[in-house]
């Protein structure tokens, strides 16, 4: 929440400027489109007559019902609790992208018929391959900032060259660099253990940074009374320092995973079977592109939806010391 | 060095890069002295008592901590923090704890004391600073008197022989600089061996047995209670007490 003020304020979508200066952009945005061939033009045959022999008459009279309809809508939502307005608004727009799908005239029974195989070895592929690279980077990441904010000279020397050029690389030039390069050096490695190691990699490298600062926004009166009590560094790292900064660090590492799960489609370039393999390559026999990567598409989208709701419920379980 | 000594700190100079912050420092506290110290600001007070647990380093003579000698190659801190309980002017209690395990932590990660034990301890020594009733309840939850009362509760379950008190209640309203300042006056009677930086000139005459007063990183003036603020001898003692008695 941003700080909400104690002053009354009337409805944005309730001031008539307003109102009013949407109904004119709306108006004028769909002038500038002739919509009397689609569906829309079909449904207001009634008044128009025929869509296609209406003219000017008919573009403008699909227009203003429209910017009629789109800000009735609106003023009616403005009625409504945030908690509605918010559930109508999300519904409004899946539904309007659902319709947009809807125009590319998709093939239902070919995505049911991949839909199993896109699940069970694109999406399983694609979650444990970030899940083990998110286990890996977030130890990576806790290293490295301890290392980062040592006053040992190896320590922060070799961290913030990895930061430096881990950060500092294309993550598609790693997984190749790692796929095949470590081969030259005489270690012959899989794609899928090739993938989790470039994936571990880049985003420790990044989790780093964002467990330094977590760290670093600790009070010093924190570290003074665990050490004055006797806690060695160890005990005041582990029990102390990062358990508040937990709650520091969680939202930007939500955000990482959330990245993550789908920076992972770029090992998908070194033949890995996971579900951004699988969406490029399931409808290359019989051309049918669009259905693979749409179902994909929403497959990501659940998946991440997930992992937000995931990192909430952890921020919540942390909140539990703020409360006054 | 006889052994009711405390801390014995013998010509302790430390400087923060140029500027001396403390200059021959010749101290002693013996069991079950209190020590009032007090001086303007930046005047090396507190820099004074927090290298008594060597959360500063001094950089030349010497501090003894009941028996062990601080000095620039000190390996084993831990032991001297065990017999010595220091409190903040910020509390710095940890605030994703309880009360109760703010108290428990210590006894339990550094005596290896049970978990049953340490509770026991603990609700022994909230009830000391009387306010058990808070025991579940987080930090945030509580007025900062009644943290203060955690804080001092929670160093004296490590069961320290000396506790520091760094500016203790500097932070606080004034209605609750009492509440602390009534623990540690009876803390003082129970006969703890401390070392106080504070302002509270009250608390200094009813308590104390030594007033100290420094400046400019040296201790200028140093007698009983009594007679510090009757007959001042320094001129800088005297400017100091005058400007505090003035409102």
């Amino acid at each position: 929440m941003l700080y909400p003020d104690t002053v009354e304020a009337e409805v944005l979508v309730h001031k008539p400027w307003f109102v009013a200066t949407m109904f004119a952009v709306i108006l004028a945005a769909f002038l500038a489109f002739n919509l009397t061939g689609t569906t829309m033009g079909d449904l207001m045959r009634p008044v128009i007559g025929d869509p296609l022999q209406s003219g000017l008459y008919g573009r403008f009279a699909v227009a203003f019902v429209v910017a009629v309809i789109f800000s009735l809508n609106v003023v009616l939502i403005g009625f409504a609790p945030l908690k509605v307005q918010i559930a109508i608004v999300w519904l409004e727009l899946l539904v309007l992208f659902l319709g947009f799908f809807e125009t590319f005239h998709l093939s239902l029974p070919f995505i049911w018929e991949k839909l199993p195989f896109l699940i069970t070895q694109g999406a399983v592929t694609t979650l444990y391959v970030s899940a083990i690279s998110i286990v890996i980077a977030s130890v990576i990441a806790i290293l490295g900032a301890v290392a980062k904010l040592s006053t040992n000279g190896f320590a922060y020397a070799i961290a913030s060259f990895y930061t430096s050029f881990f950060r500092g690389l294309p993550l598609l030039m790693q997984v190749y660099l790692i796929y095949l390069g470590l081969p030259q050096l005489g270690f012959v490695i899989d794609a899928v253990p090739a993938g989790i190691l470039a994936l571990s990699l880049c985003y420790g490298a990044y989790m780093t940074e964002i467990f330094r600062s977590g760290i670093q926004s600790i009070d010093r009166g924190q570290w003074e009374a665990s050490r004055s009590m006797g806690f060695g560094f160890g005990i005041t790292m582990r029990r102390i320092i990062l358990p508040q900064a937990l709650p520091v660090i969680i939202p930007p590492t939500g955000n990482q995973f959330i990245s993550m799960l789908k920076d992972s489609s770029l090992v998908s370039v070194i033949g890995v079977w996971e579900l951004m393999f699988l969406a490029r390559t399931l409808g290359q026999k019989t051309f049918q592109h669009m259905e693979m990567l749409i179902s994909t598409a929403m497959i990501y989208w659940i998946m991440s939806i997930c992992l937000e709701l995931i990192q909430s419920r952890i921020e919540r379980h942390y909140a539990r010391s703020k409360v006054r | 060095m006889s052994l009711d000594l405390i801390i014995e700190a013998k010509d302790v100079a430390k400087w923060y890069g140029a500027f001396q912050v403390l200059k021959d420092i010749n101290l002693t506290v013996r069991k079950g002295e209190r020590i009032v110290v007090c001086g303007p600001s930046g005047s090396g007070k507190s820099t004074l008592i927090r290298c008594f647990n060597r959360l500063e380093a001094h950089q030349q003579g010497e501090i003894t901590v009941n028996g062990i000698t601080l000095h620039d190659k000190m390996r084993n801190v831990a032991e001297v923090r065990k017999y010595v309980g220091m409190v903040f002017q910020h509390f710095n209690l940890f605030p994703h704890m309880t009360v109760l395990m703010n108290c428990m932590v210590g006894p339990m990660w550094i005596k290896g004391v049970s978990a049953a034990e340490a509770k026991k301890t603990a609700l022994r020594f909230l009830e000391r600073v009387r306010i058990p009733e808070q025991a579940n309840k987080y930090p945030a939850q509580l007025s900062g008197g009644q943290q203060q009362r955690v804080a001092i509760a929670r160093s004296l379950c490590m069961e320290p022989a000396v506790m520091l008190f760094d500016e203790p209640t500097s932070a606080l309203d004034p209605e609750m600089v009492s509440e602390v300042l009534d623990t540690m006056t009876s803390l003082a009677r129970d006969g703890m061996t401390m070392v106080c930086v504070t302002h509270e000139m009250g608390f200094a005459r009813a308590v104390a047995d030594r007033v100290i007063f420094m400046n400019a990183g040296q201790i200028v003036e140093e007698g009983t209670p009594q007679a510090f603020f009757t007959n001042p001898q320094n001129e800088r003692t005297k400017l100091f007490i005058s400007q505090i008695l003035k409102h």
